[in-house]
């Protein structure tokens, strides 16, 4: 990948972009506020993104503030992520009909045309999470053709952050905030807001993000316009709200399997599974099947499931993991070591949802502080 | 459109589709007062499928759902799947309520195999608790049938009480067989039981077996199998000489719905058949 010099879109132009990416035939979706959140959805003009609004977040936390200018981008990510698209929480896989004579056929559930969408706003952690269910659902040993449909048709357009959250830690994850050419991208952008000028620095990642670009009221960007917007950019990594020292975290939690700590944890936790909900990486699934009232024609639908709820290793002598510590245990060690053995990387990105979406406020980054101070395994941190 | 890293297997997707495949009933054997066993060949054009000893399908109940069973043939005979299912949950109830033409949805075979290939020219120990000698079956069926690749094959199966013992025909004439030990235990021991009684770990010890040079193949309860493994390596083998095969509640089969996670392993794709010291760190955990 090539690494384009920037150039530069004024505000006022912004709904170029998205009448380019309309005219090719994408459904333009991007952030917009619905419920008291920032929420991904369709969107044909940019006064239905969320200006000048911002984001207030912390452990079970989050409240949008006015900012004191017309920011597009002003804020850190909502409790939705991209995921939704690629990955939908209910998709149809299976249909079966049974005819009179007893014989059985089946044909693709997910039989409709996916929407070619263009992802206007993909943070660099959200790219980074992207690529992490690319290897979960099409790496080595899987191919998922649902999500492999879907992923093949979007246009991506990253946004560098200018503002960081108060639980986000990307910087110690090393996904963001600048979006790179790390993460593949269509489009990359940065805003900047300095007195009266109000514009967008952007990039092209890829061939047709070239050609949308060339379709823009573009100028060139001087080096004062990039210095400004490197300077966001840089402000936004100096001012996370969160820190988590990813270094070896991977053996920690493996060789710590009986630590005092993931009792103490699960004395917090409600196992309401909303970190898995809102987590951009996790990816587990359950099937349920159902029927018509003929009892001739039945489908198999593929729905979000979590690694929190009693009925994920159900088996018929007793589910393998019945504590709230040992499914707490699972998701914090899958997230952020047993991930390392599957896909090659963490599971965790840093976005801090599951820190701000955890009705009692559970960090995660704190929790690994705790296991990094008590470590038995290791004879120099103090003793639990 | 934004690149993707990785390009898919097309193999690869086409399992990903989750479409099963019908198949017809062609047999039904009852083995236990809970237990049976299906014959099934595909239905229309569809073809035979061939697999490999301790792989499983996905066996779907129209309208009720999937159940990962293993396949309990012999693998050198396509012309049908060979299922022994135990009646334990909504689908298996649903598969028992099958009767000889109906259909059922198959997709697989998926998973890992028993080490048919590294245990060439050694002795094969099979240890099995309950039904847990269905997967091994093939095994066994495929040692028999290719007699000379292998050592001594010894055959430790353990049930409840005679009457839950399957293949029981099938273990008896085992027992006539030449360089073939079969020895069968159960726990609770009705008149008219002329073998031995207690856990099948006790069996071990009484067993003739080069253990320097021995595969021991493992299936039955969590709890058996660490019972067992601990037994074999007082018997002499190393962890590496030692498979056991796991289950975990499973969705898809290739590894995406995370449900048969087991640390590190997907057990529908790194599994079910794992090599002793592989997991042994895991094994060891509660509430994996």
């Amino acid at each position: 990948m090539t690494t384009d010099p920037p150039v530069l879109l004024l505000r006022e132009d912004f709904d170029a972009l998205i009448g380019a990416l309309e005219r090719r035939g994408y459904a333009v979706v991007g952030p917009t506020v619905r419920d008291g959140t920032i929420v991904y959805d369709e969107i044909s003009r940019s006064d239905e993104m969320p200006v000048g609004w911002t984001d207030e977040q912390d452990g079970g936390h989050y409240r949008l503030k006015r900012r004191d200018d017309a920011a597009l981008f002003g804020y850190a990510v909502g409790p939705q992520s991209w995921k939704q698209f690629l990955h939908p929480s209910q998709l149809r896989l299976v249909k079966a009909d049974r005819d009179e004579k007893g014989g059985m056929a089946f044909s693709d559930g997910d039989d409709g045309e996916p929407a070619r969408y263009a992802f206007l706003g993909m943070r660099s952690c959200e790219l980074h999470a992207m690529t992490i269910q690319d290897r979960v659902f099409l790496g080595s040993g899987a191919a998922d053709s649902h999500y492999e449909r879907r992923r093949r048709r979007i246009f991506s357009i990253g946004v560098s952050c200018g503002v960081a959250g108060g639980t986000c830690f990307c910087v110690s994850m090393e996904t963001g905030p600048a979006v790179t050419d790390r993460t593949p991208h269509d489009l990359a952008l940065t805003e900047v807001i300095d007195g009266d000028r109000h514009f967008f620095l952007l990039t092209a990642g890829s061939d047709e993000g070239r050609e949308v670009l060339a379709e823009l009221p573009v100028t060139m960007a001087s080096e004062d316009d990039r210095a400004a917007a490197a300077e966001r950019v840089d402000r936004a990594a100096a001012s996370m709200g969160r820190a988590m020292s990813a270094d070896g975290v991977r053996e920690l939690l493996r060789e710590n399997f009986d630590h005092p700590r993931w009792e103490d944890v699960a004395q917090r936790c409600l196992t309401c599974a909303n970190c898995t909900m809102v987590c951009p990486t996790c990816f587990c699934t359950t099937v349920e099947d159902v029927t018509d009232l003929t009892g001739d024609h039945a489908e198999r639908w593929r729905r979000w499931d979590s690694c929190f709820t009693m009925d994920f290793t159900w088996m018929p002598g007793g589910g393998a993991r019945q504590s709230a510590k040992s499914r707490y245990r699972q998701w914090l060690t899958h997230k952020l070591s047993t991930w390392h053995d599957q896909f090659d990387s963490s599971g965790c990105v840093g976005c801090g949802r599951c820190i701000t979406w955890c009705p009692v406020g559970i960090d995660l980054t704190e929790e690994v502080a705790a296991f990094r101070e008590s470590d038995p395994q290791n004879p120099k941190s103090p003793a639990p | 459109m934004s690149n993707i890293l990785h390009t898919p297997d097309p193999a690869a997707l086409r399992l990903g589709t989750m479409l099963p495949e019908p198949f017809v009933v062609v047999e039904r054997n009852e083995e236990t007062a809970d237990t049976f066993t299906l014959t099934l060949c595909p239905a229309g054009e569809g073809a035979a499928r061939s697999f490999e000893p301790g792989q499983f399908n996905m066996l779907y109940a129209f309208g009720t759902g999937e159940s990962a069973i293993s396949i309990s043939g012999s693998p050198e005979k396509t012309e049908g799947l060979v299922h022994t299912i135990r009646r334990v949950g909504t689908v298996t109830s649903a598969l028992d309520r099958l009767v000889l033409g109906d259909v059922v949805g198959v997709r697989g075979p998926f998973g890992s195999p028993w080490p048919m290939n590294e245990a060439r020219g050694r002795d094969l120990v099979f240890v099995s608790g309950g039904i847990g000698l269905a997967p091994l079956r093939p095994a066994i069926l495929h040692a028999l049938a290719h007699r000379e690749d292998y050592g001594r094959i010894v055959i430790l199966a353990g049930a409840r009480s005679a009457p839950d013992v399957i293949y029981h025909e099938q273990l008896h004439s085992w027992m006539e067989e030449s360089g073939v030990e079969v020895k069968l235990t159960v726990d609770q021991a009705g008149s008219g039981w002329h073998h031995h009684v207690g856990v099948v770990t006790t069996l071990i010890p009484r067993a003739r077996f080069d253990s320097s040079n021995a595969i021991a193949m493992v299936c039955g309860p969590e709890i058996m199998m660490r019972f067992t493994a601990m037994e074999l390596a007082r018997a002499g083998l190393s962890d590496d000489q030692i498979f056991v095969t796991l289950e975990r509640n499973m969705k898809c089969a290739v590894g995406i719905c995370g449900h048969c996670q087991f640390g590190p392993g997907f057990i529908c794709r790194d599994g079910p058949v794992f090599r002793f010291d592989r997991i042994r760190h895991w094994f060891s955990q509660r509430e994996i």
